[in-house]
């Protein structure tokens, strides 16, 4: 009988617990983080990185706060990371839930910069704001600006936003700057914001210059045939 | 022997430790001055001593994460600390939930009102395992989601957002459900704290059994009066005069009410009796 009403009770918070932590949108996670999962596992919720980020990014999740309550989030809109060359908040917390092994910021994966509405972003638009790309820690390598035709004017360039995700940190200091009302370039988790190819895919083009030479043998080249009056090549 | 002298002193004590440890806690972010950042699940004190909770720990461990050595070495000073002073002596003279539920049992007894549910006191452990089983098969410390304790301490320091809801629950729980029921009967961090009070070395003793004259004000008062009796009512080759009951959280609630001074604090040796029996 108390065995049971202890599962039972113990069961139930589990399923509130497992169903209470999905992270929204915006709320992003101090460097260093492990994936989530493991994360709220490694978490003991003391605060200490929120009290040694000396830009006061960090918080704790109150109950009523879309985050796992008790663990530490920003909300980039807010107040951005700006990545402290020395990671305090990696270093201040006593678990691991941020992981030591982040030493160099640079590596540090917070969420992922999306230019999410190209129908609001001025570049877009085709005039030059470049606010975000400007404000960007890792200037000119998270994001870059893709020149490309503006079809409206018939003879401008629009110089549109490209975020590489090999270099991103997600600090949010793009979505912080971004001068619309509301951010047309959004920091999200990681797992929101990136695709991943079929794990068995090889892109042939890859998979050739890896070897060196064709991937089959054999292979007669045909020429491509181009469109009109271009002729063979 | 009856003497009539100052019923409050530990009471008193353990108020003004509660109370002061969280004023430690608030003195940083209030006043800008930091002798303890964090909170009760993992702090730094002076930017030097690291401190874990063992439940903490357990949790964290059992979900498939080891901690940092940091934690690690919190844990391993707060258990060595706990040892000495008792287990449950955190329930008593720390954890801020404590404050609630005496609060609780306060009205209760100024309302006359007699709480029908008596859930076993074994369910705390029940619990525990439950939860651990769970966080090894989630891998997330589920418990931390509703934990009051970590709530109210978080809340008060770090802001409570809709916290209190959950401590509400505990009090009402506490004044109309059961008596006594979160700190004695559900609270699994309280019977984590409970496994050190079994080796603990302060304990109270009761050296003066033989002065009882059975006014059973100690068992009014104890929050946990299954631990008394053996210590108390043994006699000769029976248990010794220390309370050695796992649950007993060094409150000296006891101490301070029986006026025939049977209680004080000791160690929990020389647990024979010999002498005044
Ligand atoms: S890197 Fe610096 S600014 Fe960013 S969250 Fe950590 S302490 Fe705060
Ligand atoms: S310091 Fe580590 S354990 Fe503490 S709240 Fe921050 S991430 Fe969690």
């Amino acid at each position: 009988m108390t065995a049971c009403g202890a599962a039972l009770f113990g069961g139930g918070v589990t399923l509130y617990a497992t169903n209470a932590s999905a992270m929204p949108a915006q709320a992003l996670r101090p460097p260093g983080v492990l994936d989530e999962e493991t994360f709220l596992g490694a978490c003991v919720r003391c605060g200490l990185c929120v009290r040694d980020c000396p830009y006061d990014t960090l918080d704790l999740a109150r109950v009523g706060e879309p985050v796992a309550v008790g663990t530490p989030y920003f909300i980039a809109r807010q107040v951005a990371c700006e990545m402290c060359e020395d990671i305090p908040c990696v270093k201040a917390c006593p678990t691991g839930a941020l992981d030591p092994e982040l030493t160099d910021i640079d590596d540090a994966r917070m969420g992922l910069a999306v230019l999410i509405d190209q129908e609001t972003c001025l570049n877009f638009l085709g005039l030059r704001c470049d606010v975000c790309y400007q404000i960007c820690p890792l200037i000119g390598e998270a994001i870059t600006l893709e020149l490309d035709h503006n079809d409206r004017t018939g003879v401008h360039a629009r110089f549109l936003h490209t975020v590489n995700s090999e270099t991103c940190t997600g600090c949010g200091k793009c979505e912080a700057a971004c001068v619309l009302d509301v951010a047309a370039i959004k920091v999200l988790p990681i797992t929101l914001a990136k695709g991943q190819l079929g794990r068995h895919y090889r892109l042939g083009w890859e998979e050739q210059e890896k070897a060196g030479k064709p991937l089959l043998e054999n292979i007669i080249d045909l020429p491509d045939r181009m469109p009109a009056g271009g002729g063979l090549q | 022997m009856v003497r009539s002298r100052w019923r409050w002193k530990w009471l008193f004590l353990r108020r003004l430790t509660q109370v002061g440890i969280l004023g430690l806690f608030l003195l940083g972010p209030m006043a800008g001055i930091w002798i303890v950042k964090g909170n009760l699940s993992s702090n730094l004190v002076l930017d030097l001593l690291p401190l874990t909770d063992p439940f903490l720990l357990l949790q964290t461990t059992v979900s498939g994460h080891l901690p940092e050595t940091t934690a690690l070495l919190g844990t391993a000073i707060v258990v060595t600390f706990y040892l000495l002073v008792g287990g449950r002596a955190f329930c008593g003279w720390v954890c801020p939930v404590n404050i609630v539920t005496d609060a609780a049992a306060w009205l209760r007894e100024m309302l006359g009102l007699r709480p029908r549910a008596r859930p076993s006191r074994t369910t705390r452990y029940w619990l525990l395992g439950t939860l651990l089983i769970m966080t090894a098969l989630t891998g997330i410390t589920v418990w931390e989601w509703v934990n009051p304790v970590s709530m109210l301490h978080r809340g008060l320091i770090f802001g409570f957002g809709f916290a209190w809801v959950v401590l509400l629950a505990v009090f009402l729980f506490d004044l109309l459900v059961a008596q006594r029921g979160w700190c004695s009967h559900l609270c699994p961090m309280g019977a984590t704290y409970s496994l050190l009070g079994a080796g603990s070395i302060i304990r109270v003793r009761a050296d003066d059994r033989a002065r009882c004259d059975d006014c059973m004000e100690c068992f009014r008062v104890c929050p946990e009066p299954q631990v008394i009796q053996p210590a108390l009512k043994g006699t000769g080759d029976g248990p010794g005069p220390v309370i050695t009951g796992m649950n007993c959280t060094n409150c000296g609630r006891c101490i301070d009410v029986c006026d025939q001074i049977v209680f004080h604090f000791g160690t929990r040796f020389h647990n024979k009796m010999e002498a005044s029996s």
